[in-house]
C-alpha cells in the first residue's frame, strides 16, 4: 500500500509550471492570427464565404476572434492571407480589440486604461470567481478546471473558483446563453455583491459561435450587463484565461512590441 | 418481421426503402425485440413530412451486427392515439417524451410523460423548465433537497431533486434542458458541410472526436460518387478516438479520487490527462481534438515526429496510470468508498437500455466497437471489458482497464501508419444522395453515439438527429442513488460522468 503510493509519487515528480508568465504552447496551437495586408479582392470574397461563423469581413480584411471557432480552415485554404500563430495572449478588455486586421502584427492590444480602475485596486491580490455554464459544451468548463489543476495551479495568484455567488467577486460565463439559463444566470450575477466583474469565455459566450442564429439562445444578458474581459477560443486554452485575468488585474503586461 | 437490416459500415439508403408498418405491428415488434437482450434501441424519433409524421425506429441487433430500421407514418386526424411503448420497455422513455414534446402527440398510458429537454420549438410553450413537474412523495419523516440548475463546481447546469428519508435518498429526479442550444435545428439551417462538422464537434466538447466521426461518416455514406476512405484515414480516426477515450477516462478517474479526498490519485491523473491532451494538441492544435476529423480527408495527416511523440507519451502514461491503478486497488480507504455503492444491477441496466461504461459495469455487452465495428475497428477484433457488480468500483475498474487497453491500441495503430502516404484533404462540397437516410453509430468514451441524417429532394440535409449515450444512462444514475446516503451522490454522479449538453442538444 505504501510502496505503491511512493511509486505514484516518484513518477509524478514535479508537475507545476514554474513561471506562468513565460509559457510557449505547441507550434500548431491556433492563437493570434496574422492577416496579410496584400490579399486580392477575389480571395477576400472567398474567405468571407468560407468562414463557417461569419468571423471574416472585407474592406479591410479582418478576423473577429470573438466569433472565430479556430477551425483553421481559412489558413489551410488561403495560407497567403491568414496565418494563425501560437501566441495565446488573445484576451482583451474591449470587444472591438478582438477584431484582427493586417495592422495587428505583434500582439493583440490590451490597454489597462480601458480597465475599470477599481479592478486592480480591489481584485489585484485576490479574486474569487463564480462560474456559470449557460449552454457551454463542457470543453471550456474543463479548461477552466484545468487552469486550477496541478500543472497550471492558477490559484497561486489568489485567484480561485468558489461555490457560491455570495463568496464571489465576479462571474465567468461559458456557452451561448440558452433561454433556459438566461434567468438563472441573471439571478446568480445579481447575487454577487458590488463591485463585481464579468468574464466571458469562448466563442460561444462572446458571440454565440456556431449557435449565434439559434432560436434556443438569448443574448439579452449582454444588453443589461457589460463584460470586463473577453477570452476567445473554442475552447479557450487555460493559458489564454490565465494571461487574460492577470492582465485584467494588472499582474501581467502585454508587450505590443514583442 | 419486415424490418430492414443494415450494416454500420454500409452506405446510405433511400427513404422509400424503409419498411412502413402499421402501428400495432410496429408496437408489437418493438416490444418483442426490446425484451430480448440481444437487441437494444439506438434511436427513435419523429420526422415531419407531407404524408404525415414518420416515426422512425432504429434498433441494434448485437448478435448479428445489424442495424434494424422501420417506420410508422402517423396520421393525427385519422388514427387513434398511439399506445406507449415506454409502458412495456422503460428504455423507450426519452424518445417518446421527445416526440410528445416536439409534436404534441401523447402516447397512451405513458407512465412518465414529462418534457425531456424543453425544446425552444416545443409544442406546448406553457410548459416551462422552472415548473418541471417533479415526482413528489410526502411524509412526516421525508424532506426534499434541490440542487441546481447551477452547481457548486465548474460543471454544466441541470436541476436535481432528491427526496430523502434522513440521510438516505428515496428518490432522485433529474430535470434537464438547461443546456438546450438547438443543435439539430442549427445543423439543418446551414448548407455548409464545414459548419455542420464544427457543430458536431460542439455537441459535446468532451466527445468532439467521436461526434465528428459520426457526422463525417454520415456525409461519406451519403456521398454517392465517393470511394471508401483510405485505410490510413480510418486508422488515424481510431487513434484520435482512442486518445479522447484515454484522456476522458483518466479525467474521470482523477475526479472520482478527488471526490473522496484521495488527493494523490487526483493530481497524478490531472497530470496524465494533461500529457494526453497536449499530445492531441501537438497533433492538431486543439486539446480536445476539434479539427482533426473532417469528411473524406484530413488537414492533419500524422507525420513521423507526431507519431513518435504519441508513442513516447502514451508509453509514459501507460506506465504511470498503471501505478495509480495498482494504488487504487491497494488502498482500503479508497475501496471502502467505491465498492457496493451506487449499484445498478444487470436487470435494471437491461430494462433502461443502458449503454457504454454503465452497461459494461453491470455485465451487459454494449460496445459498438465489438458489436457493430466501423472504420479501423473492423480489423481490430475488440474485446470489451465487462464487470458484473454495477457499482462505482466496477465503473471505475472499466475505465482503468479501458485506458490501458486503448493505449495498447494506440501504440499498435501508430505502428501501422505509413507517413509517406499522401492523404486526401477534406472535401466539403460533396453532392449528397437525394431523399436518403444514413445512420452512423460510433462508440464514444461514454458509450454509443448515434447520428442520423436525412436528405431532401435537393440533396440537402433536412433532418439531423443526434443521440448521445447519456440519454439512456441518466435514468441509471437516478436508480443507482436510491437507498444510498446523499453524501455518496457525488461519487455516484462522477462514476457515470454523463453529458448535459449531449442530452439537451
Amino acid at each position: 500500500m505504501l510502496i505503491s503510493k511512493l511509486k505514484v509519487f516518484k513518477s509524478h515528480g514535479k508537475q507545476y509550471i514554474p513561471n506562468l508568465l513565460d509559457v510557449t504552447l505547441a507550434e500548431r496551437f491556433r492563437g493570434r492570427p496574422v492577416v496579410s495586408p496584400n490579399v486580392d479582392e477575389k480571395t477576400v470574397e472567398e474567405l468571407v464565404q468560407l468562414c463557417p461563423v461569419e468571423a471574416i469581413s472585407k474592406a479591410p480584411l479582418s478576423l473577429d476572434l470573438g466569433k472565430c471557432v479556430f477551425c483553421g480552415e481559412c489558413q489551410f485554404q488561403y495560407p497567403q492571407a491568414i496565418n494563425f500563430t501560437n501566441d495565446y495572449r488573445i484576451a482583451t478588455c474591449r470587444r472591438e480589440d478582438l477584431i484582427v486586421t493586417s495592422d495587428i502584427k505583434k500582439a493583440i492590444p490590451f490597454d489597462p486604461q480601458f480597465v475599470n480602475s477599481y479592478i486592480t485596486k480591489y481584485f489585484g491580490r485576490s479574486l474569487k470567481l463564480r462560474q456559470v455554464c449557460a449552454g457551454g459544451d463542457n470543453s471550456s468548463e474543463m479548461e477552466l478546471n484545468a487552469s486550477m489543476n496541478v500543472n497550471f495551479d492558477f490559484s497561486r495568484y489568489g485567484i480561485e473558483f468558489v461555490a457560491s455567488p455570495r463568496h464571489a467577486d465576479g462571474v465567468v460565463i461559458t456557452g451561448p446563453i440558452t433561454k433556459s439559463m438566461e434567468a438563472p444566470l441573471q439571478m446568480c450575477f445579481e447575487a454577487i455583491a458590488d463591485p463585481k466583474i464579468i468574464i466571458v469565455v469562448g466563442a460561444d459566450a462572446i458571440s454565440g459561435g456556431v449557435f449565434a442564429n439559434s432560436s434556443a439562445i438569448s443574448r439579452d444578458f449582454f444588453n443589461l450587463n457589460k463584460p470586463d474581459l473577453w477570452i476567445p477560443g473554442n475552447p479557450m486554452h487555460p493559458m489564454t484565461f490565465i494571461d487574460g485575468v492577470l492582465s485584467l488585474i494588472g499582474r501581467a503586461k502585454r508587450n505590443e512590441n514583442e | 418481421m419486415s424490418w430492414l437490416r443494415l450494416k454500420n459500415c454500409g452506405k446510405a439508403i433511400n427513404l422509400d426503402q424503409i419498411p412502413n408498418i402499421e402501428y400495432p405491428e410496429f408496437y408489437q415488434n418493438l416490444v418483442e425485440m426490446l425484451e430480448d437482450e440481444n437487441f437494444h434501441i439506438a434511436d427513435y424519433f419523429g420526422y415531419s413530412t407531407t404524408e404525415g409524421l414518420k416515426l422512425i425506429a432504429i434498433i441494434l441487433d448485437d448478435k448479428n451486427s445489424d442495424i434494424l430500421i422501420a417506420e410508422h407514418t402517423y396520421h393525427y386526424y385519422c388514427e387513434d392515439s398511439l399506445l406507449s411503448i415506454t409502458a412495456k420497455c422503460e428504455a423507450m422513455h426519452p424518445f417518446e417524451r421527445d416526440i410528445t414534446e416536439r409534436y404534441g402527440i401523447v402516447f397512451k398510458n405513458n407512465p412518465w410523460n414529462k418534457p425531456l429537454r424543453f425544446l425552444a420549438n416545443r409544442f406546448d410553450k406553457r410548459m416551462i423548465i422552472e415548473k418541471y413537474p417533479f415526482y413528489q412523495i410526502s411524509g412526516e419523516t421525508l424532506h426534499e433537497v434541490n440542487v441546481g440548475p447551477i452547481h457548486a463546481g465548474i460543471i454544466e447546469p441541470g436541476a436535481f431533486r432528491f427526496t430523502c428519508n434522513g440521510e438516505k435518498v428515496l428518490h432522485l429526479e433529474v430535470a434537464l434542458g438547461y443546456q438546450h442550444r438547438g443543435v439539430e435545428e442549427v445543423m439543418c439551417s446551414t448548407k455548409s458541410t464545414l459548419k455542420q462538422n464544427i457543430i458536431a464537434e460542439n455537441i459535446a466538447g468532451d466527445s468532439a472526436v467521436s461526434n465528428a466521426i459520426a457526422y463525417s461518416t454520415n456525409i461519406e455514406k451519403l456521398s454517392a460518387n465517393l470511394n471508401n476512405n483510405s485505410k490510413q484515414l480510418n486508422t488515424e480516426r481510431a487513434i484520435a478516438q482512442e486518445m479522447e477515450r484515454i484522456a476522458m477516462h483518466i479525467a474521470d478517474t482523477g475526479a472520482l479520487c478527488g471526490d473522496i479526498g484521495y488527493q494523490l490519485g487526483q493530481v497524478a491523473c490531472e497530470a496524465l490527462r494533461t500529457i494526453t491532451i497536449n499530445t492531441t494538441q501537438m497533433w492538431c492544435g486543439n486539446r480536445f481534438g476539434k479539427s482533426i476529423i473532417r469528411p473524406c480527408g484530413t488537414n492533419f495527416p500524422l507525420n513521423n515526429e507526431i507519431c513518435s511523440e504519441i508513442k513516447k507519451n502514451m508509453s509514459d502514461v501507460l506506465k504511470r496510470y498503471d501505478e495509480i491503478r495498482q494504488n487504487i486497488k491497494n488502498t482500503p480507504s479508497v475501496i471502502a468508498r467505491f465498492e457496493a455503492c451506487g449499484t445498478v444491477d444487470r436487470n435494471i441496466a437491461l430494462h433502461i437500455g443502458a449503454v457504454g461504461v454503465c452497461a459494461k459495469a453491470s455485465g451487459l455487452l454494449r460496445d459498438i466497437r465489438a458489436t457493430h465495428p466501423y472504420g479501423e475497428y473492423k480489423n481490430m477484433n475488440h474485446v470489451p471489458i465487462i464487470k458484473t457488480y454495477g457499482d462505482v468500483m466496477s465503473r471505475l475498474t472499466i475505465r482503468c482497464r479501458e485506458v490501458l487497453q486503448s493505449i495498447e491500441y494506440v501504440l499498435s495503430l501508430v505502428d501501422k501508419i505509413d507517413t509517406s502516404i499522401v492523404q486526401n484533404r477534406p472535401i466539403y462540397n460533396n453532392n449528397l444522395v437525394q431523399n436518403a437516410i444514413s445512420v452512423s453509430i460510433v462508440e464514444g468514451w461514454r458509450g454509443e453515439i448515434c447520428h442520423t441524417a436525412i436528405t431532401n429532394s435537393q440533396g440537402e440535409i433536412c433532418c439531423y438527429k443526434v443521440k448521445d449515450p447519456s440519454i439512456h444512462n441518466w435514468l441509471a444514475l437516478s436508480l443507482a442513488v436510491r437507498g444510498e446516503g446523499i453524501s455518496d451522490f457525488p461519487i455516484c454522479n462522477k462514476s457515470f460522468s454523463l453529458s448535459y449538453c449531449g442530452h439537451d442538444l
